[in-house]
């Protein structure tokens, strides 16, 4: 028979005030099987637990109820007491009579009886429970950092620094992300490369990080503490183990005329490439789809097309035959670290919600560039040495046009957010641009100047009131060339007079958006992530660098719009959330798992189907001689996350859910009706 | 049971089968805004709508709920990547049962209501028990006072008046 105790809490007056505790606790102390049943003011404090812990002691319960607030709010706090006192935790279960009940009803008549009903279904329940163990599972002490710009890199070191090993996986060949393409960074105007590329090599030369370049997350299995991943290197047609990095394969590459994807277009780069002189692996990547010798062979040419790479290598690196190689590394958590890219402006746009800026003349008329081609222009390792002059004829120009917020803050054009580094940067390129072409005259259209941040609001004015940039209020309708100039027409809404101006150029501060693929990358990692395909936070204000999955992190601009302080910030609060995950030797998590009853199960696999964890395995039942008798389902417990799905889908009901079994929730529901 | 009230006097009783991570969670914040709402709706916490077996439905109503609210995490929003899409299949194709149940479509409710949700948490208690007392009590599953077991060959009874011959 059990033997239950019913612990009705006041809460002071919060349950107090409406519902008549000390009815509740009568009520409930008539039940069969119920054995103590009482009420106090605040049964969380020291002496309401003490009050469960003594009873526990003296009447012998076999499970406890507590009719209070929400099990979210206080579930643990009362099962710690109720194992204190000797009771397996899981045999304690909370009533909630507060939010659900005292706070949301005024007749205190009916408040009671609601809340006798609800402290009854508990009652009903926790005769049912049944002694359940904590799982415990090992931990990998190994992470993975996906992505290796700023956030990815700032995280790997981190996390090598604090003794754990890491895997930084990097699509392109080379790490340092969109950080390593600007010229000079707000509101220090310090060198980005400066500063980046020590952090690069540092991460190249660490002994604990394990840097794979040109590679991609290709699958994820397992969960919090034991993922499995498998990581595919693409092929970089170069032994990376014979290369030196000494760039004469560079200077015989007879293709000469790729456009520069590091120069975001503005510059040429050879078919056999490494992105920037820094890049760190300094490996060369052959680019197959415009070196000679593959195009060759794509035609079906018997004889080598080209291999004048081949040729110069002294060291015989070059390798024309390798393929994609898949590896496969085990680690503990993740730290998903993808970045961002610009909004695409001109007409072919990624998504049927996003309408692009076509009245802009990006893409059709060459002095329209974005942000980024400008950080080019005006960087001294880029295509112009640092000189800034416009890409349509080589000139220096004397009027440049900023318009701010394109792409964000625009639901017309399929975005809704404020991408937050755009008003910094727009007053950084004019001061860079004052600072190149000093009779410069440099006009920016902003809707808002968003300048919130240490130092921030200073050097917007800075950029006004030392560098003479003149800030319009108001939006531009349309962009185009008439003649030798750029015509931008526009608003002054401050004013309220239409604004003509002739621009040698127009610089476009677009959107910041998720990296194309994220969405399939989230959906491998199981994360969930927003409209916009950036990657949802456990708790936007409490656990920021948390993702819904246990053991998944994310750092950076794939969660939201980030400027570089704050892409830091969030990798090294990700890297200390990978820490102190790793400072367990196990992992303890609850045990409301499902288990499955092979004597009952005859393995048709609904189950597995409907799993949304694959945590459902294949388990050979055979007799003594070692026979095959059946095949049935059998649920990994360090996978399962206790969802439930299986067993309201098992036809033969032979998987249950431990904590919810179909016994607990039909007493629930009998409870209900009596 | 009720059966001898009038109409006026009627308080129906629900049960809500709700979800832990967000309609469960929405109710509290309800709470904790303190939304006033009908005292009528008794909640079954599980850990996902994915979990919710349809006879738990068909048993509340076996035991004298006048209605039943099923709601959990909107889609795309399950804490379990896809429990919700499970329970919204199962429940599509249950809906289709129901009528042929003896249970009118008014006395269930089907919603999704999430953990920042608590007002519309209050518009579906309330909305549902309007509904329900509108309806009246509910007597049980009409036809259910099976006449004794039918001779070899007569035909079975029918016991959704209208809902069975179509399928």
């Amino acid at each position: 028979m059990a033997r239950i105790g019913v612990f009705v809490c006041h809460c002071g007056e919060n349950i107090g005030r409406t519902v008549d505790c000390a009815r509740v606790a009568e009520e409930l102390g008539k039940l069969p099987g119920v054995a103590h049943a009482v009420d106090y003011k605040y049964m969380c404090s020291d002496p309401g637990q003490a009050l469960i812990k003594q009873a526990i002691a003296e009447k012998g319960l076999t499970g406890v109820v507590v009719s209070a607030c929400s099990p979210h709010m206080h579930e643990r706090t009362f099962r710690r007491a109720a194992g204190g006192a000797g009771l397996n935790p899981f045999l304690c279960e909370m009533a909630n009579i507060r939010e659900h009940c005292s706070w949301i009803h005024e007749d205190r008549e009916a408040a009671t009886d609601k809340a006798i009903d609800l402290a009854r279904v508990i009652v009903e329940k926790v005769k049912r429970n049944v002694p359940l163990e904590t799982i415990r599972i090992p931990v990998e002490k190994r992470a993975l950092v996906i992505g290796g710009g700023i956030a990815g890199i700032q995280a790997a070191l981190d996390l090598a620094d604090g003794g754990a090993e890491v895997v930084l996986v990097e699509k392109e060949p080379s790490i340092g992300g969109h950080m390593s393409q600007l010229s000079e960074t707000f509101p220090t105007l310090d060198c980005s490369q400066c500063i980046l590329t020590p952090r690069m090599v540092e991460v190249y030369q660490h002994p604990r990080i394990r840097l794979m370049a040109y590679c991609e997350v290709d699958a994820v299995e397992g969960y919090i503490g034991n993922f499995k991943v498998t990581i595919r290197q693409k092929a970089r047609s170069v032994d990376e183990t014979k290369c030196n990095g000494c760039g004469a394969c560079q200077k015989a590459c007879v293709v000469k005329n790729v456009p520069s994807e590091f120069d975001e277009r503005l510059g040429k780069r050879t078919a056999i490439y490494v992105p920037f002189p820094q890049a760190v692996p300094n490996i060369p990547v052959i680019d197959r789809e415009h070196c000679a010798y593959f195009k060759g062979r794509a035609r079906g040419m018997k004889k080598d097309a080209c291999g004048k790479c081949k040729e110069a290598c002294a060291r015989g690196a070059i390798d024309f035959a390798q393929e994609d190689r898949f590896v496969t590394e085990k680690v503990g958590a993740i730290v998903v670290a993808t970045g961002y890219e610009l909004y695409s402006i001109g007409k072919d746009q990624p998504a049927a919600g996003l309408k692009g800026y076509g009245e802009y003349g990006y893409g059709t008329v060459p002095d329209v560039i974005d942000g980024l081609q400008f950080e080019r222009l005006a960087s001294a390792s880029g295509p112009t040495a640092g000189k800034l002059l416009r890409p349509s004829d080589g000139k220096v120009p004397k009027k440049i046009v900023f318009l701010q917020c394109v792409g964000s803050r625009d639901p017309a054009k399929g975005i809704d957010y404020c991408s937050k580094v755009c008003c910094m940067y727009v007053a950084k390129h004019t001061m860079l641009y004052r600072h190149k072409v000093h009779d410069g005259e440099a006009t920016v259209f902003y809707m808002d100047v968003r300048a919130a941040g240490k130092g921030y609001d200073e050097f917007t004015r800075r950029a006004v009131e030392e560098d003479g940039a003149v800030y319009v209020r108001g939006r531009v309708s349309r962009v185009y060339r008439d003649g030798d100039v750029v015509k931008v027409l526009g608003f002054d809404t401050l004013n309220g007079t239409p604004v003509e101006i002739d621009a040698d150029m127009v610089v476009l501060a677009t959107a910041m958006r998720p990296r194309k693929g994220i969405e399939k990358l989230a959906q491998t990692l199981s994360v969930s992530y927003d409209r916009h395909g950036f990657i949802n936070e456990a708790h936007p204000k409490l656990r920021p660098v948390e993702t819904n999955t246990a053991g998944v992190f994310v750092a950076g601009a794939c969660q939201a719009p980030r400027d570089i302080p704050d892409s830091v910030a969030m990798a090294s609060a990700a890297a200390a959330k990978v820490l102190g995950l790793f400072s367990n030797e196990m992992l303890e998590r609850e045990p409301t798992v499902a288990r499955v009853d092979a004597a009952l199960c005859a393995g048709c696999f609904h189950c597995e189907r409907v799993c949304p964890y694959g945590a459902v395995e294949h388990k050979e039942v055979r007799d003594r001689k070692g026979n095959l008798l059946k095949v049935v389902a059998d649920v990994n417990p360090g996978v399962c996350q206790g969802c439930g799905t299986c067993q309201a889908t098992c036809p033969s009901k032979s998987v249950e859910l431990m904590g919810f079994t179909d016994e607990q929730i039909y007493a629930e529901v009998n409870a209900l009706a009596l | 049971m009720n059966a001898t009230l009038d109409k006026t006097s009627f308080e129906p009783r629900l049960t809500a089968f709700v979800c832990n991570w967000c309609t469960y969670t929405g109710a509290d914040l309800a709470g904790t805004s303190r939304l006033q709402m009908d005292a009528n709706v008794r909640i079954v916490r599980l850990p996902c709508t994915g979990r919710i077996d349809p006879l738990f439905i068909v048993k509340a109503f076996e035991r004298g709920a006048d209605g039943v609210i099923v709601s959990g995490c909107h889609p795309a929003d399950c804490h379990y990547t896809s429990g919700n899409y499970h329970a919204r299949r199962r429940f599509a194709f249950f809906k289709e049962l129901i009528e042929f149940l003896g249970l009118p479509e008014g006395r269930i409710t089907f919603s999704w209501v999430s953990a920042s949700e608590g007002q519309k948490w209050r518009e579906v208690v309330n909305d549902a028990t309007a509904r329900v007392r509108a309806l009246g009590p509910f007597s049980g599953y009409p036809g259910t006072e099976l006449p004794a077991w039918p001779a070899a060959g007569a035909p079975a009874p029918n016991p959704a008046p209208g809902g069975g011959g179509e399928r």
